[in-house]
């Protein structure tokens, strides 16, 4: 429980709340709308939780610029459905969007299965307004492409809400493409899918969107929203191609025909914008599906090189029997980033200490594979211990190294996204395989 | 971590300066001298620090040393159908990919495809200190830790060394087609806020002399409807490929001319035309040159004004090139500076006077 939570309505307010926190030098844990799966949000007992929920309006939104000017309350496809009249929308489509914050989004540089062509939040963000610890007021980036200096407006992107309280943020809306349709491939075995979105990357291809799921996800989310997908499969890739019609069209049959060369077992294009949707619908409610099937669920986030997909996935069976839980697989496939859901029931003793053995183990094959342990949803409280294994203490202490420049006293969201020494020292001492001990180079406190 | 022969040289000098408290001025291969406010401190040559370490086509990323020159990546990525799609300046020969990630610079494409550092996915640094620091990877979505990597796109060496680099790459356009049209600077202005806002495969445009240049890329069947759309006239493909990297590597007679200050505008593309009004425009108006004699500040004040700033690109230096930082910023980047580069080793003053 925090101490205290505030509600400010306007920019000037969330200023006088840092400047009253610093002067008391409480921490402050900013929030967005609560969406965040590494629990970057999570108050801290003697600190302030400051909710950008109701600065949510959108102030301005130019239709010949193209770009959109809003509160970092207001919800993701909110800017969207306001660019809609104008055929503008904004790319990045997490999909949580009904609910996540553009503050969230930026505080996470979030994702959603249009990145693969229109980017993360990074490639979306013009321009952002907020304040330091201290109630300085910062603006970086904006209406020009170019700023000079160092790029701050990118160190502040996915900086988990460590360096600054964003206050405004600058969107970046693209026209809305006249066409799209989705192929949806069926395989006999997920190494096989996972080669098949290798094949099309390198047959010169970038779909709108390129993601997979296997069978233990469509089983999972078939009866939840009867998205017609094919259950004899042991994974479904999902292609969508958009653009002119022509260019859908050729693009459509290239798709199809890489997928089948790659082995594909049959191929469905969406001949309606209902059935597209349709499609999409099942990927996009797939973690609520986890949740009807399973009383707890565990969402992984890696990112490996696309190459290792049916490796990785191959390991997860492995490590099922290993540690006697379940794994469903749902991914942004053409970026590589993973999303294991690793299923289990915290009210059986052990099985949550599993899962959490489980996922370490999997993010470490990410790291090894020459991967990430998150590609999207940030480092948070939850994988904190997992950035051990992926930075050395000299990156690690680069981090501190900019933190300390943002925020000297440490009072900004603490405790998240960078662990110190010791909190490695301790992580290394939770996962002690096979009797050796992880960085036994660290001091140990 | 195992460092190769030619980094181990790059950081025993390296250090050796920093005990020394003396400056080093990293430098590949010279061709942007000219960028920047001040060249202070001993060379440190990276050219000796160069080849690809990785580069497979399907997984859209390369990883080179920061001395390997920007037209041997360029080839190689030619060869496999792919390219860099900021086009970044070359400015000559002798570009590094090292100095064209420090310098941050995109070309025509990046009011379209995005800049240098949305390419950037992953970069070492070398510290004053020595250490060799690993940031982002070879991955298209990565978010463990600040993004250090694109920090330093643009960073003009002044936080470190480095080292090297993965940049994500995209399969080169099927075709391309620019086409040309008569018009006035107004009409011009107008005409590509108007294409914006619709789905249109254009990478570049600009305006210069009477005349505005459109460029499209993509499939032949996507062309073809735009051209229908566009109308104006077909330029040759020599001529075409002449004009944009004419404007790319500033090799156009526009840029040569030296007797006048020329000014680089980054403003929002639908900033009126008035100072600011520009010779050139690039970037459907995000980006415009101005030659003018009119005093810095007041070129300046415009700028702002108009929500952007201005850099004093080539000319008489009678005032800083780089539009100033406003002292929240400054703040923050002195902060930084001491952080990596606590006695100003690193290319000191060459992002500003201050540091
Ligand atoms: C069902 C489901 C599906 C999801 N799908 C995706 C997906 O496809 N892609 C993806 O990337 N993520 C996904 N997420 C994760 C999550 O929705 C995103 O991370 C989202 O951006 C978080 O936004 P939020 O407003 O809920 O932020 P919160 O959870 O409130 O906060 C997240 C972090 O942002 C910080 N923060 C929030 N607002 C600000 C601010 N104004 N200034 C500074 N810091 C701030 C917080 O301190 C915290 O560290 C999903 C989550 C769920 C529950």
């Amino acid at each position: 429980m925090p101490l205290a939570v505030a509600l400010p309505k306007t920019a000037a307010q969330v200023r006088e709340v840092l400047r009253v926190c610093h002067a008391l030098q409480m921490p402050v844990v900013a929030r967005g709308a609560g969406t965040g799966l590494s629990g970057g949000a999570m108050p801290c007992a003697d600190g302030l939780v400051l909710s950008l929920a109701k600065l949510n309006r959108i102030l301005e939104l130019d239709p010949i610029a193209c770009t959109a000017r809003v509160e970092p309350g207001v919800r993701n496809l909110a800017v969207s459905e306001a660019a809609a009249p104008f055929g503008l929308y904004y790319a990045p489509d997490p999909s949580s969007q009904i609910a996540c914050s553009i503050g969230g989004n930026v505080a996470e540089n979030s994702g959603g299965v249009h990145c693969l062509k229109y980017g993360l939040t990074v490639h979306n963000v013009l321009g952002l307004r907020g304040y330091t610890i201290e109630g300085e007021e910062i603006v970086l980036g904006g209406g020009a492409l170019d700023t000079p200096g160092l790029d701050l407006l990118a160190l502040a992107i996915g900086s988990e809400g460590l360096l600054v309280v964003v206050t405004e943020v600058t969107l970046r809306l693209i026209p809305k493409p006249s066409v799209a349709q989705v192929v949806m491939a069926s395989f006999d075995d997920v190494a096989k899918a996972g080669d098949a979105v290798a094949a099309i990357i390198a047959a010169g291809i970038i779909p709108a969107g390129l993601e997979m799921m296997d069978r233990k996800a469509t089983v999972a989310v078939e009866p939840f929203v009867q998205a017609g997908y094919d259950l004899g499969a042991e994974a479904i890739l999902l292609a969508e191609s958009d653009g002119t019609a022509g260019e859908v069209a050729d693009e459509v049959a290239e798709i199809e025909r890489v997928l089948k060369a790659a082995g594909s077992t049959g191929c469905v294009v969406s001949q309606s914008e209902a059935e597209r949707l349709r499609f999409w619908s099942g990927r996009k409610n797939a973690f609520p599906a986890a949740g009807r099937i399973s009383p707890d669920y565990y969402c992984m986030d890696g990112t490996i090189p696309r190459k290792h997909l049916g490796r990785m996935l191959r390991a997860i069976e492995e490590m099922e029997k290993k540690y006697a839980l379940r794994c469903m697989n749902v991914f942004h496939a053409g970026d590589g980033n993973l999303h294991p859901l690793i299923l289990f029931d915290a009210h059986q003793e052990g099985e949550w200490d599993r899962a959490d053995r489980f996922g370490a183990d999997i993010l470490a094959l990410c790291v090894a594979l020459g991967g990430t342990i998150t590609g999207e949803h940030g480092v948070g409280i939850e994988k904190i211990g997992s950035m051990c294994v992926q930075f050395t203490p000299s990156e690690r202490e680069a981090f501190f190294a900019i933190k300390r420049a943002f925020d000297a006293d440490g009072l900004l969201n603490p405790g998240k996204a960078i662990p110190t020494l010791h909190r490695c020292a301790e992580f290394g001492r939770m996962h002690v395989h096979d009797g050796q001990l992880p960085f036994a180079d660290l001091p140990r406190f | 971590m195992s460092m190769e022969t030619s980094l181990i040289e790059l950081r025993e000098r390296i250090l050796a300066a920093n005990a020394a408290r003396a400056p080093l001025r990293l430098r590949g291969g010279g061709s942007k001298d000219f960028y920047g406010e001040a060249l202070a401190g001993e060379v440190l040559d990276t050219r000796g620090h160069v080849g690809i370490i990785d580069y497979e086509p399907s997984e859209l990323v390369i990883t080179a040393r920061c001395g390997t020159p920007l037209a041997e990546i360029e080839a190689t990525l030619a060869q496999h159908g792919q390219c860099l799609p900021f086009e970044p300046p070359a400015f000559g020969d002798d570009t590094t990919i090292g100095g064209a990630v420090a310098a941050g610079l995109s070309g025509p494409r990046r009011a379209y495809a995005g800049a240098a550092r949305d390419f950037v996915l992953g970069a070492h640094l070398v510290d004053a200190q020595g250490e060799l620091l690993r940031f982002g990877g070879q991955v298209m979505k990565n978010v463990a830790g600040f993004d250090v990597s694109r920090l330093l796109c643009g960073s003009l060496g002044v936080l470190g060394l480095i080292a090297q680099v993965s940049l994500k790459v995209l399969p080169r356009p099927r075709e391309e087609i620019s086409l040309r049209f008569d018009a006035d600077i107004a009409d011009a202005l107008a005409t590509f806020h108007r294409w914006r806002a619709q789905p249109l495969p254009i990478t570049a445009t600009a305006w210069h002399d009477g005349a505005a240049t459109v460029r499209l890329s993509g499939s032949p069947s996507a062309l073809h409807a735009a051209r229908a759309t566009l109308g104006g006239a077909p330029l040759n493909d020599a001529d075409a490929r002449t004009w944009w990297l004419g404007l790319r590597d500033q090799t156009y007679g526009f840029f040569r001319d030296d007797n006048q200050p020329l000014w680089r505008l980054s403003l929002p593309a639908t900033a009126p035309i008035d100072i600011s009004g520009g010779d050139l425009i690039e970037w459907s108006g995000a980006l415009r040159w101005l030659r003018s004699e009119a005093p810095a500040a007041e070129i300046r004040a415009t700028a702002s004004q108009l929500g952007g700033t201005a850099m004093l690109w080539r000319g008489a230096r009678a005032a800083s090139m780089f539009h100033p930082l406003s002292p929240i910023q400054l703040e923050l980047h002195k902060r930084l500076k001491r952080q990596f580069d606590p006695h100003g080793i690193f290319n000191r003053g060459r992002l500003s006077a201050e540091f």
